[in-house]
């Protein structure tokens, strides 16, 4: 498996084979069902979490519509605090300010909290090219770069693996990048769990440059926020000298309250703890303690194409918790693979096609990419109208696809709209349907049919239709 | 009380003893039925394709149909949904800032079926018998877009005879999701077939819901496995009575109700 998504194949296709992978499905399904409850537990205890929620979705929406104000006052509080702040338009610009800020402390290697805004540049790809070593700390992120494999989930990047298979990784790759596994290595989580620590530890101990991202930056005081579980990150945002954040422009915060709220809603969406074992917060340099070179990249990427329209923007609320993923019916049985980014499940279907565009076939199926269930928007702690977002974006779809040729779905789409703009010619048509229905009057279903109805009945019986409409019924008993 | 069915326009033709259905259930209840012969469709299937501009016209056909009349029911949880949550939003992306006040005023008027009843009517028990094993799926459009809650529950509770069994899994989407199920069929019918085992797990002879669209999915799945198991739209249980029973061979004993 290739370690980045170009070239992605749409939607259905990539689902097709991730469907047909027993082993993953058994393992998603577990991890998911068991976050998912977790999560629900933990919420259930908040009283006022509808009130949470409003609250989260507010706090973001008022920065979305001011962002050029926050992010200068960051800027601001950031460089008073004694960080460099660089500004980077799209990947390539904040993968080369990444690039040549390490090259400059003339180290090889750099040690990586898990961050989303990186894996999204595919920063390691380019440390990779550049001769620079980086590596991951997140156990998960470990996991997936030793397997040369890709995340599949926001949160949890290696869930479609068990703990056999973890095992056989770490026996695998571990010695030729540094520490090898015990020999006798089992798959107990802590046996695996001990040996990922002896692994990284040596890594910890040598770094001098660290990269991480931010969950939260807090314009006020320029304060970073990283969440996490396993006190990497913590040893990653200490032991080095150098410290570089690659930070969306989108999590902003105006002030340090406003973590009151977030904090909230982060863990118990996202784990489901009711508060996550490590929260580490720092606001540029502190001299003799921590850090010495601290530097922050704001990253755009496309976010500000989503900030323009007043519905799109919600999409940047997206607090990275994964709650949506966990509930997500086509996400349990597809996995992440198949949205082709380091986004993936609902947020990712809305996410990818506003910030990447609708150009490649991926993007322009990941829209379709829900049955619109609705499960992702209840559990969104910042209240994502996910579902209204993927309508709209297929309409996107649609409009840029018209003027060329029609296809066929078009020529049914149109066709259909025309029968049902009238309810005399919807009542032509229905004198086909009922013909059918008296001639297949014996049938109670239909099997496999040809053509595009395939699509329904190679799994699924077809309705006959009845021999008499409701409308029919209603003209001969009350018209 | 006058009350205007909206059949929708998939029941009116594949499933008439749906509506027919809620005409028997709202005449016993005393209301006065009207089936405005001018409708035709919500739309929903253009909108949630990506066709806004094709389905804006059926917005305004519906807000043309409908306005005249103080209450609107429809027995689908799914097309009250798309006139409730999404006609407004086309007609404003549209351009048609007009049709979407039309559409946001006319909004709270339209019922699906068990809020009409439990909600507008305040009746639970509608005089149904049904004594079969009965499985209720709340569809996704009528549990999370119109909140109907437990409704259809305490409706199909207060129905005589009837064996009511929770099954497991309920809140799931079935997989249906409209043309989800043709673009998406895979995952679509991996969603349904771990739906359909769950139906099986009840031992229930019978799986309910408020949408033939979910319960066609789901029930042509259980047809291809030979499961022998039959889907009914819950409107033509709460129209069942002991009087149907005496009368007629079993109700809904072939795939989906007598024709
Ligand atoms: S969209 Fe909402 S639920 Fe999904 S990851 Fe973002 S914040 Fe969490």
């Amino acid at each position: 498996m290739s370690a980045t998504f170009v070239g992605m194949p749409a939607f259905p296709t990539a689902a097709r084979e991730a469907l047909g992978n027993a082993q993953q499905r058994r393992n998603l399904r577990h991890a998911t069902h068991t976050i998912r409850d977790k999560r629900a537990r933990v919420v259930a205890e908040v009283d006022d979490w509808e009130e949470l929620r409003v609250a989260g979705a507010a706090i973001k929406d008022h920065v979305l519509t001011h962002l050029d104000t926050y992010l200068e006052q960051l800027e601001e509080s950031l460089t008073r605090a004694g960080a460099t702040v660089h500004w980077a338009s799209d990947a390539a610009e904040a993968n080369r300010i990444v690039v040549d800020l390490v090259r400059a402390t003339g180290s090889q290697e750099v040690v990586k909290v898990k961050s989303m805004a990186t894996q999204e540049i595919e920063l390691n790809e380019a440390l990779e090219a550049a001769g620079i070593d980086a590596w991951e700390t997140d156990l998960a992120e470990l996991i997936v770069q030793l397997g040369h494999d890709r995340p599949s989930h926001i949160l949890v990047p290696a869930i479609h693996r068990n703990r056999a298979e973890i095992r056989e990784i770490f026996l695998r790759e571990m010695g030729a990048v540094g520490e090898p596994a015990p020999a006798g290595l089992t798959s107990e989580p802590r046996e695996l769990a001990e040996a990922a620590r002896t692994h990284l530890r040596e890594k910890f101990l040598r770094a001098k440059v660290a990269i991480s991202g931010a969950n939260f930056a807090v314009a006020e005081t320029g304060t970073l926020v990283v969440v996490e579980s396993e006190g990497n990150g913590r040893m990653c945002l200490t032991l080095p000298e150098t410290l570089i954040s690659v930070v969306g422009i989108e999590k902003v915060l105006p002030t340090v309250a406003d973590l009151e709220v977030m904090l909230q809603l982060l863990p118990r969406s996202s784990t489901g703890e009711r508060m996550n074992p490590y929260t580490s917060m720092w606001t540029g340099v502190t001299p003799g303690d921590g850090p010495q070179d601290v530097h922050v990249v704001l990253l755009d990427n496309g976010r500000t194409s989503a900030l323009a329209d007043d519905l799109d923007r919600q999409a940047l609320r997206c607090i990275r918790c994964s709650a949506c993923l966990n509930v997500c019916p086509v996400y349990e049985r597809v996995g992440g693979h198949a949205y082709g980014s380091v986004y993936p499940g609902p947020i990712g279907a809305v996410l990818n096609p506003l910030i990447r565009g609708t150009s490649s076939a991926v993007d322009k199926s990941l829209p379709y990419a829900s049955s619109l269930c609705g499960a992702c928007f209840d559990a969104c702690p910042v209240r994502i109208q996910i579902p209204d977002l993927l309508v709209r974006l297929r309409t996107r779809v649609v409009d840029e696809k018209r003027g060329g040729l029609p296809s066929g779905e078009e020529i049914a789409m149109k066709g259909m709209a025309w029968v049902l703009g009238d309810a005399d010619r919807l009542e032509r048509a229905q004198k086909g349907s009922e013909l059918g229905g008296r001639l297949l009057r014996r049938r109670t279903s239909l099997g496999r049919l040809p053509g595009p109805l395939s699509a329904w009945t190679d799994a699924r019986d077809a309705p006959t239709p009845p021999e008499e409409t409701f409308r029919t019924w209603w003209k001969r008993e009350r018209g | 009380m006058r009350v205007a069915l909206f059949a929708t326009c998939f029941n009116d033709t594949m499933w008439p003893e749906t509506p027919r259905a809620v005409v028997t259930i709202l005449e016993r209840l005393g209301c006065t039925v009207e089936f405005p012969l001018e409708q035709t469709c919500c739309g929903q299937m253009l909108t949630n394709t990506g066709y806004a501009r094709e389905a804006v016209g059926l917005v305004e056909r519906f807000a043309d149909v409908f306005e005249p009349y103080d209450a609107v029911v429809a027995p689908s949880g799914s097309c009250v949904g798309s006139v409730r949550h999404q006609h407004a939003g086309v007609a404003r992306d549209c351009g048609r800032p007009d049709l979407a006040l039309r559409a946001s005023a006319g909004a709270g008027k339209v019922h699906e079926l068990s809020e009409f009843l439990v909600d507008v009517l305040g009746v639970t028990d509608v005089g149904a018998a049904f004594p079969h094993r009965v499985t209720y799926h709340p569809t996704c459009h009528s549990l999370r877009m119109l909140r109907v809650g437990d409704k259809p529950l305490q409706l199909l509770r207060a129905v005589r005879g009837i064996d009511l069994v929770e099954l497991p899994g309920a809140e799931e989407c079935c997989g249906f999701g409209g043309t989800f199920a043709l673009k998406n069929a895979d995952t679509s019918v991996a969603m349904g077939s771990d739906k359909a085992a769950h139906v099986r797990a009840t031992g229930a002879e019978v799986l309910v819901a408020g949408d033939n669209s979910c319960l066609a999915h789901v029930g042509g799945l259980l047809d291809r496995q030979r499961a022998g198991v039959r889907v009914m739209h819950l409107a033509e249980v709460l129209a069942s009575t002991e009087v149907d029973r005496a009368q007629s061979h079993e109700p809904g004993a072939t795939g989906r109700g007598q024709r």
